[in-house]
């Protein structure tokens, strides 16, 4: 059914079809949209969900780490500092196994107090064992926390999943969407180590250093599994409901000399950057990632890469460009822009093409290259 | 609770741990946050319990026990849910989830058993600890009062919160077994008396325990629907307690503490009875 929504109210709406037993949450900015919407789903009776008020982002995912266990499906949602609180849950959630399911709407972090979009808040959870996607648009966000679930709760997966979207640059814009008959999509949960008491027995005791690492390797091994899930299951999104997506979403690269490279709706912006670009006679692309965690297969060799961050890593660079650069081996222009809400506009993006100088990093409004 | 636990020799927290599991029953789940009992399990891939145990991380402990309690009570389950924390991981990094569980009237039991001190650390200061003691951040004695955190407990308004001690282990048995009774939150503080942190032989927890309650530094009584009942042992003891002096005396912690303290202690100690004595007047 096609709906118009910001991208908060279709994170709930994808939430509601989802119908997880137990949502902990508490509110920031920009993300209370989204739990005031299911708070009002679950009191007016169209969500079979309890709803815990937490008093806190720490206690939010506690909360759900105990919700899961027991083997339920689990969600809540955060932003910005409340990702940060939640730090050592989070670490938690993927070490014990379980599928819980939150969407991050990323935002800057103080001080000052900024709440505007910005990406750094999310990547410093990126080692924390949960897979990450990033969107770009209020129905690729509704159909990424469908998907979320499935993978998530796969059980070659057992880890929690992440969904990204830009602070007000998608929360709070309003743009169409086609929402689901979801039908058995998302199946059953079946979590192997749900608490029974009728089994006991002690989750996450003491465990030396003979034994802990086969624990980590097991997160690991799960993780690189997940790329096969996720394949499986947004082929099967892609069957069912017509939308097709990938690790990337590449954009006119097959025959570029130059490619774009970003998060969320900066790395959309990209695609009017690119065609403005191709009507001046430069071979533009834009690859969009997606899946950060796990990370994708990039194929750049032979080309100019640019990629902006709207994050960064104080004294070493930005961060999608350096994990890019790990994995790839390539040199490429490092463009740090949209911090803290910071406006880019294609434009923009276009010029950092133009007057790219590969190997260096440029921060944007500051113009220094280094 | 199965034999073999790697707790200190002399620890007051297993015996108080054997009588809570006993009056729980099988249908129970533990969550226990980082404390003593996170070690008295055992290692991986041995455990001493013979329930369900949930450990999760320091100041988690109430807020994971409120999304199980959430978790089985939508699924129809009626499985208890206890969490079995320290002081530290009570009155000082557990309170804010431990407040907004209570708030929120999570249908559970939360057990704080109180050794005074961050134990397995090697005893470090905690809200917990009575102004006087010695740990190893406050080698010259504390200076500060112990945080009343019953007094922090019953401004929620539970409906069932009892202090126990464990040198009474009965006591522990029927106060476990009744506040599992009630629905929403429900609150057991449990002093636990510790032979390395609070410097004793270890064949005198017990001892130790009850000379606690003989001089009043412990106050056994039970508040149910806010009607305060003060224990027969309590009631007894304080007909005429023990001078304070013998609880004191026989532990490392108390060494060489100053008699302004003592004075002190001893204040606190008639004023908390009083207290106790007119709210139970007042409620009955």
């Amino acid at each position: 059914m096609k709906k118009i929504a910001t991208g908060n109210k279709a994170v709930a709406e994808a939430v509601k079809q989802a119908t997880p037993g137990v949502v902990a949450a508490y509110p920031i900015t920009p993300q209370t949209e989204i739990v005031e919407q299911i708070a009002e789903f679950v009191s007016g009776g169209l969500m079979p969900t309890r709803y815990i008020a937490v008093e806190s982002e720490h206690s939010a995912m506690a909360a759900c780490i105990g919700a899961s266990i027991t083997g339920v499906r689990t969600f809540t949602a955060t932003s910005s500092h409340g990702l940060l609180y939640m730090h050592e849950m989070t670490n938690w959630a993927a070490g014990a196994r379980l599928p819980i399911v939150m969407a991050n709407v990323n935002r800057s972090l103080g001080p000052g107090w900024n709440i505007w979009a910005e990406h750094t808040d999310a990547l410093q959870e990126r080692d924390t064992g949960w897979l990450q996607i990033y969107v770009s648009t209020v129905q690729e966000t509704y159909d990424a926390i469908l998907m979320a679930f499935r993978i998530a709760e796969h059980n070659d997966v057992l880890l929690p999943v992440m969904v990204n979207l830009d602070g007000f640059l998608l929360s709070h814009i309003m743009q169409p969407v086609d929402t689901v008959e979801l039908g058995d999509f998302i199946p059953a949960i079946y979590l192997p180590h749900a608490i029974d008491p009728k089994h006991p027995a002690g989750y996450g005791p003491l465990t030396g250093p003979d034994q802990h690492f086969k624990f980590r390797w097991e997160i690991e091994r799960s993780m690189r599994d997940s790329v096969k899930v996720i394949e499986q299951t947004e082929k099967e999104f892609a069957e069912r409901f017509g939308r097709k997506y990938g690790f990337t979403e590449d954009y006119r690269c097959d025959d570029a000399d130059v490619i774009v490279i970003a998060l969320g709706t900066l790395g959309k912006e990209a695609e009017v950057a690119v065609d403005i670009l191709r009507n001046e006679g430069v071979k533009a692309g834009s690859m969009r990632i997606r899946w950060l965690r796990p990370f994708p297969k990039l194929e750049l060799k032979g080309k100019d890469v640019v990629v902006i961050d709207r994050d960064y890593s104080f004294g070493f660079g930005g961060i999608v460009a350096n994990e890019i650069k790990a994995k790839t081996g390539i040199s490429l222009y490092s463009v740090i822009a949209g911090i803290g809400g910071q406006e880019v506009t294609y434009d923009d993006i276009a010029g950092f093409v133009r007057t790219r100088r590969m190997g260096e990093e440029f921060w944007f409004g500051v113009n220094t290259h280094v | 609770m199965l034999k073999c636990t790697s707790a200190c020799a002399g620890c007051s927290d297993s015996l108080a741990l054997r009588y809570v599991l006993k009056a729980a029953g099988p249908d129970t789940v533990m969550v226990v946050p980082a404390c003593c009992t996170s070690v008295i399990q055992g290692i991986y891939p041995n455990t001493a319990f013979n329930v369900p145990v949930y450990n999760i991380a320091f100041g988690a402990a109430a807020a994971c026990a409120s999304g199980m309690s959430n978790a089985f009570r939508a699924a129809g389950k009626k499985t208890n849910v206890i969490v079995y924390a320290g002081d530290g991981g009570t009155l000082d990094i557990g309170i804010q989830a431990m407040s907004g569980a209570f708030e929120r009237g999570t249908d559970f039991l939360y057990i704080c058993y109180d050794n005074e001190a961050y134990g397995n650390t090697g005893m470090q200061r905690s809200g917990g600890t009575p102004m006087g003691a010695k740990t190893t951040t406050t080698p010259t004695g504390k200076t500060d009062a112990k945080k009343d955190i019953d007094a922090i407990i019953a401004a929620h308004d539970p409906p069932y919160m009892a202090t126990a001690c464990a040198a009474y282990p009965q006591d522990i048995f029927k106060k476990v077994q009744k506040a599992l009774t009630f629905r929403g939150p429900t609150f057991l503080h449990i002093l636990a008396p510790c032979p390395p942190g609070w410097r004793y032989p270890t064949e005198k927890s017990v001892e130790i325990g009850k000379l606690a309650v003989k001089t009043g530094m412990w106050v056994l009584y039970e508040r149910e629907y806010g009607k305060v009942t003060i224990g027969p042992q309590s009631k007894a003891a304080m007909k005429k307690p023990l001078p304070l002096e013998e609880y004191l005396s026989p532990q490392g912690r108390f060494k060489g503490i100053d008699p302004k303290i003592v004075e002190i202690l001893k204040q606190r100690i008639a004023k908390n009875y009083q207290r106790l004595a007119a709210e139970e007047e007042a409620s009955a």
